[in-house]
């Protein structure tokens, strides 16, 4: 056995100390309750760097909590996808939280206790999946975080919520019992062994048509990756608060599902085996539809959080394809969309959650001329909304760059063009809004509206911002997604 | 010496003390007592299993006359796993009894109450430890004649008429058990288990020893509440007091799966049962639809204790699916869910006594709000339901793995599609309670309510707590499963 590194079982521990400090301190003190957020996501993150910097230098810190079955422990062991994904959870954990102070306060939502405490021990199972050393460990904490979203969907508590949350559970719980589950005990009894190993452990093990089969189970049952038609959950929990769509459902849970598919594809199949599975040219297929649908059912949505729910949906399919693109650019791509993705929709979300609070308005049709009452807001949408298209000079262009190369390098030009037409109709569904927002007179503009309470700015600045730093220098993200194909 | 008789004291202890609680007769300190007499039981049962793990089986002669003409006490690995799980059931449900009996029963039946509990507790070790087949019998009179005691000290009226259907389905099934063992001793003259099992071999070809094997069969899935022969099990664990309800869900059908284990593996053999006789598909015809029906029954119950009498049906569907593929692999999911169902029903069914407790009954109208109300509780079925969902870090996703791992082996893929959607119905009829508890307000208007004393929480969040314990830390479980099944599948070879 390894040594056993601590430092990832600790900062998996600090949220969930934090959640019961949150429980006790309460209703009592929100000011102390909410630098406990703050403070701990700062440690939290402060923790994860020398982390990736053992990661970059080619370490493998590993840790073992339990083992369950002779065989199949319970282990964290970092590489560097999973670092990739922690940085970006741990370090939009503190702008979320930064952002929630001011949304939570300005829209006097209920039970904020309960909803710091869940969103903490949300983050520690999120650290968990990207942390988990084998498929076993990485289903364990999927499910667990599954489950310790639910109150923080269903945090409104209303019908909608009540059958909102059905909706998340019965397409999450239900995929991942019946599928995932299914391809995990396949895969184990194939194999022999759940462990992550580069080039996969599967390959040989049985005909093509059978790991075909669990290719497809495989990817259907990882909901949370929102490929049709097992998305309606993600729309559904947009009732839940701004907060909780930004970084849960456009960063954490979501990027969960995606992470799960491109370790799959790459410790589990192995790319080599992964290109001659006929399943892959099947599922290659289901997801361009998937890209595209989603994009047109975005151009239809009037409500802002549902428009940017479809657009999720459309742009893990930008992921899920890179992974099995099966080529090393379509993994780096996949890699690096993660990051970018996740800085510029959570821009988005962010922007969305402020016009809520400040001017209560939550359909486009309603934002004429808003833009310039709310121009920080709108700004930061608008960046946000570029990056997510792919312009330079933004961030969200250099994954996009590798996913076309990688489409070339698999040779698959009905891919590309889907990307191609994916990003025109990204332009056509994100842009509108601030258009309309700039430029648009307002019908009956109401007295006394102004910006988005303090808080609220200085998160959609920061990750405006970032959108614009991840275009200049990409260098340590591209170092570590290119680790992974090696 | 005291050690070298604790097979014997294991059954005889409780014995004793059932009558000795009608001396006794003052309703506290009878329950003192049966506590005391369940903890000494537990630890009796704790030891052997540790006996046995270490230097194998033990071999009791009863009265020194030895076997095959006296009677003899035999623990091995799955009998010494399964005492254990009576024992610990027994202890602390026991613990549990105490307050809510007081609460429950009328004060003059409470000693009848532990006195029976304890008689049941005897019948009920005495099955398991035993190693002769007619002794069995007498044992299962003795833990079948007090269960439909228990049952009917409900207080709802519907008990007595639950417990009458529990004598009467009982009833055929113990005669059903004797006939198969008189047929066996007609035609070999011994009763004793490991000799029955050295005989059978040379007359396996004559039609009384197939009679013999289908008496004891449908005999045995009567006890043991078998779809279809389970419709005495929803009414009795519905109507009975809060405690036996724990208690016989937990143990009592464990236990017909245990005589089954050993008729069917020890006596007539895996090669008999399963090649010969076409014991595999029957069981796995009987269990598919005890997972699907019993499951969907489930969702549309109102009365949560028999909503989770319905959940018992399919996850004994489950024990016996394992049964059915006789394997390895199929019988430790088997075994390794006979303790873990035992920990998360038990568990459960003594969340829901918490609650019946103040609310009088425990229907689907009473969880209005109860998350606020009664957060332990509330979480204590929460954690107990996520389990027979079977979700990671719960002893039911143990199981579960086995069972589909078990599927996967014999090539049965549907099969294990079947045990997965099994799943999904359960989060169906556990989210009905979690919905009713935390998505709606208190009315002020209600009775005041709080949540369960301390004497209702500790046990359920013992048994709830070992839920989630021994689904991470397998080691004795897995362990003593997979020896168990072993030792079962190279005992007819």
């Amino acid at each position: 056995m390894e040594q056993q590194h601590y430092l990832m079982p600790l900062i998996m521990v600090l949220p969930l100390i934090a959640a019961a400090l949150i429980r006790i301190i309460g209703d009592k003190n929100p000011n102390l309750r909410e630098a406990v957020s703050i403070i701990t996501a700062i440690i939290v993150f402060g923790l994860l760097i020398p982390l990736a910097n053992m990661v970059m230098q080619g370490e493998r810190p590993s840790f073992l909590i339990a083992e369950p079955f002779p065989g199949i422990p319970i282990e964290l062991s970092l590489e560097p996808l999973g670092m990739m994904f922690a940085l970006i959870a741990g370090f939009l954990w503190i702008i979320t939280t930064v952002y929630a102070i001011g949304y939570m306060r300005g829209h006097h939502e209920k039970n904020q206790t309960r909803f710091y405490m869940f969103f903490a021990i949300a983050i520690s199972v999120t650290l968990g999946v990207a942390f988990s050393g084998n498929l076993f460990t990485l289903f364990v904490f999927y499910e667990v975080l599954t489950l310790s979203t639910y109150p923080l969907v269903t945090h409104a508590g209303t019908d909608a919520a009540r059958r909102a949350g059905r909706v998340y559970l019965g397409i999450l719980l239900s995929t991942s019992i019946c599928f995932l589950l299914l391809a995990l005990i396949w895969t184990y009894y194939l194999a022999g062994t759940l462990e992550f190993t580069s080039g996969g452990i599967l390959s040989g093990t049985a005909s093509n048509m059978t790991l075909s089969v669990i290719l497809l189970l495989f990817f259907f049952g990882v909901g949370k990756a929102a490929i049709m038609p097992f998305h309606r959950w993600l729309p559904a929990a947009m009732v839940a608060p701004t907060p909780v769509s930004a970084l849960l459902h456009a960063v954490a849970v979501v990027k969960a599902g995606v992470f799960t598919l491109i370790k799959i594809s790459v410790y589990i199949f192995g790319i080599n085996t992964l290109i001659e599975l006929p399943g892959r040219e099947i599922l290659l297929y289901v997801v361009a539809i998937s890209i595209l649908l989603a994009s047109l059912t975005a151009m239809t949505k009037d409500n802002l959080k549902a428009r940017l729910a479809y657009s999720t949906i459309s742009q893990l399919g930008y992921v899920t394809l890179g992974a099995i693109l099966a080529t090393s650019a379509g993994i780096i791509g996949a890699s690096m969309h993660i990051v970018m993705h996740a800085f510029a929709k959570i821009t988005l979300f962010f922007a969305a959650g402020a016009i809520l609070v400040a001017a209560h308005k939550s359909e486009i049709s309603q934002l004429d001329g808003l833009g310039r009452k709310m121009p920080f807001t709108f700004a930061a949408y608008t960046i946000g909304a570029l990056s997510i298209i792919g312009m330079p000079p933004f961030g969200g262009m250099w994954s996009k760059w590798y996913l076309a190369l990688g489409t070339l390098q698999a040779g698959e030009l009905f891919l590309l063009a889907t990307l191609m037409i994916s990003s025109l109709l990204n332009i056509a569904y994100l842009l509108p809004i601030p258009l309309r927002g700039f430029i648009r007179q307002p019908e009956n503009q109401e007295p006394g509206l102004k910006e988005a309470p303090l808080n609220c700015l200085i998160a959609m600045t920061v990750t405006s911002v970032m959108c614009l730093v991840l275009f200049i220098y990409p260098d340590p993200w591209y170092m570590l997604a290119s680790m992974i194909v090696d | 010496m005291i050690s070298d008789n604790l097979p014997a004291l294991q059954v005889v202890l409780p014995l004793i003390a059932a009558p000795l609680c009608l001396i006794i007769h003052r309703p506290k300190l009878v329950w003192l007592f049966a506590l005391f007499i369940c903890l000494i039981s537990l630890g009796i049962s704790i030891e052997l299993l540790s006996a046995v793990i270490n230097t194998g089986p033990i071999s009791y002669e009863m009265g020194d006359w030895a076997p095959p003409w006296g009677i003899e006490y035999r623990v091995d690995k799955i009998s010494g796993f399964v005492l254990l799980i009576v024992s610990m059931i027994g202890a602390v449900v026991m613990l549990y009894a105490g307050k809510s009996i007081e609460h429950e029963i009328a004060p003059h039946k409470q000693t009848l109450f532990y006195s029976a509990y304890l008689l049941c507790l005897t019948g009920l070790l005495g099955i398991v430890i035993t190693g002769d087949a007619f002794n069995i019998f007498v044992f299962l009179e003795i833990s079948s004649l007090s269960t439909y005691t228990l049952v009917s000290l409900g207080k709802d009226r519907r008990a007595l008429t639950a417990a009458f259907q529990y004598l009467i389905m009982g009833t055929l099934g113990a005669t059903f058990i004797l006939i198969g063992i008189g047929l066996m001793y007609m035609m070999t003259g011994t009763l004793n288990i490991l000799d029955l099992a050295q005989r059978i071999p040379e007359v396996l070809e004559t039609r009384t020893i197939r009679a013999a094997f289908a008496f004891l069969t449908v005999g045995i899935c009567l006890k043991l509440a078998l779809f279809p022969l389970h419709l005495w099990l929803p009414n009795s664990y519905a109507y009975a007091p809060s405690s036996a309800s724990a208690f016989l869900s937990a143990t009592a059908t464990k236990v017909a799966i245990y005589v089954l284990l050993r008729f069917v593996f020890t006596i007539f053999g895996v090669t008999f049962a399963f090649e010969i006789m076409p014991m595999g598909t029957v069981l796995m015809l009987m269990a598919i639809p005890a997972i699907l029906i019993g499951s969907t029954v489930a969702i549309f119950q109102q009365n949560i204790k028999r909503m989770l009498a319905y959940s018992s049906v399919a996850q004994i569907g489950y024990m016996i699916l394992g049964i059915s593929f006789a394997s390895v692999t199929g019988l430790t999911s088997g075994i390794l869910h006979l303790f873990n169902h035992a920990l998360m029903k038990g568990g459960l069914f003594l969340a829901l006594g918490g609650i019946a407790y103040h609310m009088g009954a425990a229907r689907i109208e009473h969880f209005k709000g109860l998350g606020q109300i009664m957060p332990w509780t509330m979480a204590a079925i929460v954690v107990g339901g996520l389990s027979l969902i079977g979700v990671p870090l719960t002893v039911g996703f143990i199981s579960k793995w086995y069972l589909v791992l078990a599927a996967l082996e014999q090539g049965y893929w549907p099969i294990a599609v079947v045990v997965l959607v099994g799943s999904l119905l359960a989060v169906i009829y556990m989210w009905k309670l979690v919905e009713a508890a935390y998505f709606n307000n208190v009315e002020p208007s209600e009775v005041v309510v709080k949540e369960a004393p301390l004497q209702l929480l500790i046990p359920t969040w013992l048994l709830i707590g070992a839920s989630i314990y021994f689904g991470i830390n397998t080691d004795l479980t897995i362990g003593v499963a997979q020896q168990a099944a072993e030792m079962l599948m190279g005992a007819g070879q």
